[in-house]
C-alpha cells in the first residue's frame, strides 16, 4: 500500500511540469494586449512609447524564452509572478481567494454526498417503484437544470420567502460559522443538485450492477441478514466507479464555480478567472490554471488512494 | 414414488414448479417435478443448458430473483415444508442447514473482503461464535479443504487464489456450519480436469466422512457415473427418467437418456464411427411442445406422444422411473433407435512422404515484465511453446490436448501468424512459413474458434459474413455465383439457405458453430485449425458438430489440427494425438495406441482425471489423482516440467528436460523413466 502511494505521489510531478509548459505557452498564442488594455481603462490617448515603457517594466519585451525561463525557475519556490494587472503576488492573490472557493467546493460535495446515497441506494433497491421514477426524474433534472439558473431561482426563491439575501461579505468561517455557512449553503446547493444527481445515478446503476454480481449470491447463500448482504458486501464494491465521479466532480467545481460565483456575488476564484481573462492578464491566468490543474491532479491521486484502499486487488497489483 | 425409507428422507420435492413472468410471455423453467434426497445420498441432476436444473437448485434455496413464482406441494427438509416458511425462517436455514456451492469460483467470492472474513461470516451469523472462535474453525476449514498454510492465507483476497483454491474455499464456506445438504451447481465445470478431480474427490471424501447429502448439477455425465447414489435426468424443465445410478446407466429407459449417453465420446473404447446423436434443439420454454416435450427430437415417438408421459416404474425396479410411452422399445432396442452409420473415419491410406503442415522446434516466447518493488520492474520470459515439433498429413486429424495453459492455443495462433513464433521453422505445402509467405497459404489454412458468440460479427448477416472472405480473395468474382456458393456452404454443413439472412442472435450455439465451419470451408482450405470448436456446446449438439467436421473431412480430404481439452473428443476425433504440458511435448501417438497404453504419467494422470461414463468401470479404476496445480509458467520447475506434480519423480527428474523418445510404433514420450513405469 505504502509503496502504491509513493509511486503514485511521485507519478503526478511530471504531469504538473507538463501542464505549466503547456499553459505558458498556449495562454501566449492568444491575441491580446494587457498593457493597452491597462493604460486605455480609463479613456483618453496613449502614445506607443508610454506602452513600450510600461512593456519593458513589466518584463514582457523580453524573448519569449527568457520569460519562460524566469517563470520555470520560480515555480518550484512557490513564485508564480505578478499580477500584470494588480502588480501583486500572484500567489497572494490566489491564496486571498482560494479558501472561499474550497469551501465552496467542499460544501458542495457534502451536501452532494449526503443527499445522492440515500437517493441512489434507494433507487436501486426499489428498482423500478414509483419512488425509483420520482428519484430518477429529480436526478434527470439536476443533469439538465443549469446551476446559475438554479442559483437565479434560489435568490429570487429566499426575496420571497425571507424578504432579504443573505450579507454582501462574505464573513471568514472561523469567524462566525452560523454566518457564513447561511451565505454558502445557497451557492452549494445550486452546484451540489447537479452534483449529487450524477453521483446518485452512478450510485443507482454501480449498487445495481453489483447485486447482481456472483458474490451477492453466495452471500445469500450463507444466509447472511439482507442488509449486511447490501452494506458489506454490495455498498463497497458499489462505491469504487461512484468514488471516481465524485472525485472528478469535484476537480471539476474548483474551475467550474466561475459562474455561480458571479451569480451569488462570492469574492472567490472563479470570479477572479473572468476579471483575468477579461483583463488579459497573463501571469495570474496562468497560477490560476496552475492551481486549478494541480487541484485536479491532487484530487485524481485521492481518487487513486482511495480506489486502493477500497479494492485490495489495485493495492497488491504487482 | 421411490424406495428410500421415509425416516431417512432429507429432503422431499412434491410438484415443484417456478415460472418467470417476462414481458413477452411466461416461462415455466421447472414443471412439476417431484424427487427426494436421502440422508447422506449424492444426487445427481443431469441435463443439457436450459433444461431448468440450475433454476430447480435455486427454487430450493429461494435464491431466485423477483420475478420468479415458485410454488409447490410441499417441499420439506428434514420433515419442515421450506416452501411454507417465512423468510427469515428461510434464512436461518441458508448456509446453516442447506449451503451452495456455484458454477464460477472466480467470480463467486467478493473480491474486496479477505478469505477470512468470508469463511467466518456464516459462523458469526449462525451459529453465534467469537471471532476468535471463528477465526479457529476457519484455519480448521481450510486445512480440511486441502489449503496449506490456512493461518496465512485466511488474512488474503480472493485474487491471490487460484480457480481451484477458490473453490475449495466455497466448499469450506459450505461446510462451515455442518450443513445436512450442499448443493453444487456445475462445481467444476469451469476447472480443468485434473483440478475437477480433485475437487469432486474432496466433495466425495467430506460428504461421505460428515454424512452430508450432496446435491450435484452437472452436464458431465462421466461425473454423474463417478459419483451420485441417484439421478434426476431433466429435458426441457421436467424429469424424464429419475432413480439409480447404477441402474440408469445399465439400463436406460428414457430415450432422451439413452441417446446423451450415446452421444458422447468415450475414452474408454476404441476409436469407432460416427456418434449417435440427437437431431434438432431443445425447444423454447416460451412455447414448448404439446405433450411429451422430446416428441420432436425422438426417434420412436408415436401418436401416443401427444398426452403428457408420467414417470413410471421401469423393469420390475421400484427405484427407477422412466416418463415414455415406449420404454420398452426404447430399453430393448437402446443401441439401435439412434441411427449412426457405421461408416467410419477417412481410412483413405496417409500420404507419409508429403507431409500437409511441418512444425519443427517451435518456440513462442513472451516477454512479460511486472512490478517488483518501488520503481523497479522486472522482466520475465514466458515459454508458452517451448520447442514443439510435429507433422499433419493431407486428410489426417492431429489433436493436441492438456489443460489451460499448456499452449496449445499458442501453437494454433503461430501457425496461422496470428502471433508471431520466436523461434522454430514451418512447412506448409513446402512453402516456408513466414510473415511474408503467410498470405500465399491464407486460403488454404482456415480455423474455427472456440466462442461461436464472438467469433461472428454481430452486425452482419450470415450471408455477409460468409460472402467477405470469398471477396477479398476474389475465389468467386460474379455475385450469382457467389450466392450459389453461400447455399451450397450452407447446405454442406446441415443449414438452411434461407438462413443467410439472418444475423448470428438469431442463430443457437450449434447452428452459429455450423456457421464458422462454412466460413473456414468457404476457402476451400487443405487445413483447419480446430481451437476448442465444441467446447462450448452441449453434448447433444457437440455429437453433431464433430460428426459434421468428421463427414467434411472424408468427403474433402481436409486435414485437422485439434485442438481441445476434453480427452474423450480428442481421442474421437483424432487419427494422431500430442500431449502438452506447460509448452512442452509430453507424449505424442496414434490415437488408439496412446489412449489404451498412455506412457508418460502426465498422459496417465490426465486420463484417470476425465470420468468415463459407466458406473462399473468409473467406480473400479485405480486412479492417481494428481497433486496440485499447474506451475506458474514465469518460474517452472527445473528440470522436467512436470516434475513438480509428478508421482514417479526422482532426483533425476530435476537435472534436465527429457527428451522425447520412442516408445512404440509412430509412439514417443518424453520420460527418463518409461521402461521402469512400464513394468510397474
Amino acid at each position: 500500500m505504502l509503496s502504491y502511494a509513493i509511486r503514485r505521489i511521485l507519478l503526478t510531478i511530471p504531469t504538473l511540469i507538463a501542464v505549466a509548459v503547456l499553459v505558458f505557452f498556449v495562454l501566449r498564442v492568444v491575441p491580446g494586449d494587457i498593457v493597452e488594455i491597462k493604460l486605455t481603462a480609463e479613456g483618453g490617448m496613449v502614445s506607443e512609447e508610454e506602452i513600450m515603457r510600461e512593456k519593458e517594466r513589466l518584463g514582457l519585451n523580453d524573448p519569449i524564452m527568457v520569460q519562460f525561463y524566469k517563470y520555470m525557475i520560480g515555480l518550484p519556490q512557490g513564485d508564480l509572478g505578478i499580477s500584470l494587472w494588480t502588480e501583486n503576488n500572484v500567489s497572494a492573490e490566489i491564496a486571498a481567494r482560494i479558501g472561499l472557493s474550497f469551501e465552496l467546493a467542499v460544501l458542495s460535495t457534502v451536501l452532494a454526498v449526503l443527499i445522492a446515497f440515500p437517493l441512489g441506494t434507494l433507487s436501486a433497491l426499489f428498482r423500478g417503484s414509483i419512488l425509483d421514477y420520482v428519484i430518477r426524474l429529480l436526478t434527470i433534472g439536476g443533469i439538465a437544470v443549469p446551476s446559475f439558473w438554479l442559483g437565479m431561482l434560489i435568490i429570487m426563491m429566499l426575496l420571497a420567502t425571507v424578504g432579504q439575501l443573505p450579507p454582501l461579505g462574505t464573513v471568514g468561517l472561523f469567524e462566525d460559522p452560523l454566518t457564513n455557512l447561511y451565505q454558502l449553503i445557497w451557492p452549494a446547493l445550486s452546484v451540489g443538485y447537479r452534483y449529487s444527481s450524477v453521483t446518485a445515478r452512478m450510485l443507482r446503476s454501480s449498487i445495481l450492477e453489483v447485486l447482481s454480481e456472483d458474490y451477492i449470491r453466495t452471500a445469500r447463500a450463507k444466509g447472511v441478514f439482507e442488509r449486511i448482504v447490501i452494506i458489506k458486501h454490495g455498498m463497497r464494491n458499489a462505491l469504487l466507479p461512484t468514488v471516481t465521479v465524485i472525485g472528478l466532480e469535484f476537480a471539476f467545481l474548483l474551475g467550474g464555480l466561475v459562474v455561480t460565483e458571479s451569480v451569488f456575488n462570492l469574492n472567490g476564484i472563479g470570479k477572479l478567472f473572468v476579471d483575468s481573462v477579461v483583463r488579459n492578464d497573463l501571469n495570474l491566468l496562468q497560477g490560476l490554471v496552475l492551481t486549478v490543474a494541480t487541484g485536479f491532479v491532487i484530487i485524481n491521486l485521492l481518487v487513486d488512494l482511495l480506489y486502493a484502499a477500497l479494492d485490495p486487488r489495485i493495492r497488491y497489483q504487482k | 414414488m421411490s424406495n428410500i425409507d421415509d425416516k431417512d428422507v432429507l429432503l422431499d420435492v412434491k410438484n415443484l414448479n417456478v415460472e418467470f413472468k417476462l414481458k413477452n410471455g411466461t416461462v415455466r423453467a421447472v414443471d412439476n417435478i417431484s424427487f427426494q434426497v436421502g440422508k447422506g445420498e449424492f444426487l445427481a441432476i443431469v441435463g443439457e443448458s436450459g433444461c431448468g436444473k440450475s433454476v430447480t437448485a435455486l427454487s430450493l434455496m429461494r435464491l431466485l430473483p423477483r420475478i420468479a413464482d415458485i410454488s409447490a406441494d410441499h417441499i420439506k427438509f428434514d420433515g419442515v415444508d421450506i416452501s411454507k416458511v417465512p423468510e427469515s425462517e428461510m434464512r436461518k436455514l441458508r448456509g446453516r442447514r442447506i449451503s451452495m456451492i456455484f458454477q464460477e469460483p472466480m467470480t463467486s467470492l467478493n473480491p474486496v473482503l479477505t478469505i477470512g472474513d468470508q469463511l467466518t461470516e456464516p459462523l458469526l451469523t449462525h451459529l453465534e461464535m467469537s471471532e476468535k472462535e471463528a477465526n479457529a474453525r476457519a484455519i480448521e476449514l481450510l486445512g480440511m479443504v486441502g489449503i496449506p498454510e490456512p493461518e496465512k492465507r485466511l488474512t488474503q483476497y480472493p485474487h491471490q487464489f487460484s480457480g481451484g483454491m477458490r473453490q475449495r474455499v466455497m466448499i469450506a464456506i459450505g461446510l462451515a456450519c455442518e450443513p445436512d445438504l450442499i448443493i453444487a451447481d456445475e462445481p467444476t465445470t469451469a476447472l480443468d480436469v485434473t483440478i475437477q478431480a480433485q475437487i469432486l474427490e474432496l466433495l466425495k471424501d467430506i460428504s461421505s466422512r460428515l454424512g452430508v447429502a450432496v446435491i450435484m448439477i452437472t452436464h458431465n455425465l462421466g461425473v454423474v457415473a463417478a459419483y451420485a447414489d441417484r439421478v434426476n435426468v431433466m429435458y426441457a424443465a421436467r424429469i424424464v427418467e429419475q432413480g439409480d445410478a447404477n441402474q440408469i446407466f445399465e439400463k436406460p429407459s428414457h430415450p432422451y437418456t439413452i441417446g446423451l449417453l450415446r452421444s458422447v465420446p468415450r475414452m474408454d473404447k476404441p476409436r469407432g464411427g460416427r456418434l449417435a446423436t440427437i437431431d434438432g434443439l431443445p425447444p423454447n420454454l416460451m412455447s414448448p411442445p404439446v405433450g411429451c416435450r422430446f416428441k420432436p427430437r425422438c426417434p420412436l415417438a408415436g401418436d401416443a406422444c401427444d398426452n403428457v408421459p408420467v414417470l413410471e416404474t421401469q423393469h420390475g425396479k421400484e427405484d427407477h422411473l422412466a416418463a415414455c410411452f415406449f420404454t420398452d422399445k426404447a430399453s430393448k432396442d437402446g443401441s439401435t433407435i439412434y441411427l449412426a452409420e457405421t461408416s467410419t473415419h477417412s481410412s483413405a491410406e496417409i500420404d507419409k512422404d508429403n507431409p500437409l503442415l511441418v512444425v519443427d522446434g517451435l518456440e513462442q516466447y513472451f516477454s512479460v515484465s511486472f512490478r517488483s518493488g518501488w520503481l523497479s520492474n522486472t522482466s520475465g520470459t514466458v515459454k508458452a511453446v517451448d520447442g514443439v515439433s510435429f507433422e499433419v498429413y493431407p486428410g489426417q486429424t492431429v489433436g493436441l490436448v492438456g489443460e489451460s495453459g499448456c499452449g496449445k492455443t499458442s501453437v494454433g495462433r503461430a501457425i496461422l501468424h496470428l502471433n508471431q513464433a520466436t523461434g522454430g521453422k514451418m512447412q506448409f505445402n513446402d512453402v516456408d512459413l513466414n510473415s511474408n509467405s503467410v498470405a500465399l497459404v491464407r486460403q488454404d489454412m482456415q480455423v474455427i474458434f472456440q466462442d461461436p458468440f464472438s467469433s461472428l460479427n454481430p452486425r452482419m448477416t450470415i450471408g455477409q459474413i460468409l460472402e467477405e472472405p470469398l471477396k477479398v480473395h476474389n475465389i468467386v468474382t460474379d455475385s450469382q455465383e457467389r450466392e450459389e456458393k453461400i447455399s451450397d456452404l450452407l447446405l454442406k454443413v446441415g443449414l438452411y439457405p434461407y438462413m443467410r439472412e439472418r444475423y448470428p442472435h438469431e442463430l443457437s450455439g450449434g447452428q452459429r458453430q455450423r456457421v464458422g465451419i462454412a466460413r473456414a470451408l468457404s476457402m476451400e482450405p487443405k487445413l483447419i485449425i480446430c481451437d476448442e470448436p465444441v467446447s462450448a456446446l452441449d453434448v447433444s449438439v457437440q455429437a453433431q458438430i464433430i460428426n459434421l467436421l468428421e463427414d467434411l473431412q472424408r468427403e474433402l480430404g481436409i486435414a485437422y489440427l485439434f485442438i481441445a481439452h476434453d480427452l474423450a473428443v480428442v481421442k474421437h476425433i483424432s487419427h494422431k494425438v500430442i500431449v502438452m504440458y506447460l509448452g512442452k511435448i509430453m507424449e505424442f501417438g496414434e490415437g488408439d495406441d496412446l489412449y489404451s497404453n498412455p506412457r508418460h504419467p502426465y498422459t496417465r494422470a490426465l486420463m484417470d482425471a476425465a470420468p468415463i461414463p459407466d458406473p462399473q468401470i468409473e467406480r473400479n479404476r485405480e486412479k492417481i489423482v494428481l497433486k496440485g496445480e499447474l506451475p506458474s509458467p514465469l518460474n517452472p520447475p527445473k528440470g522436467c516440467v512436470f516434475s513438480s506434480r509428478c508421482n514417479f519423480v526422482t532426483d533425476a527428474c530435476r537435472a534436465e528436460m527429457p527428451q522425447l523418445q520412442e516408445c512404440g510404433n509412430e509412439h514417443q514420450a518424453a520420460c527418463i523413466k518409461l521402461d521402469e513405469l512400464e513394468n510397474a
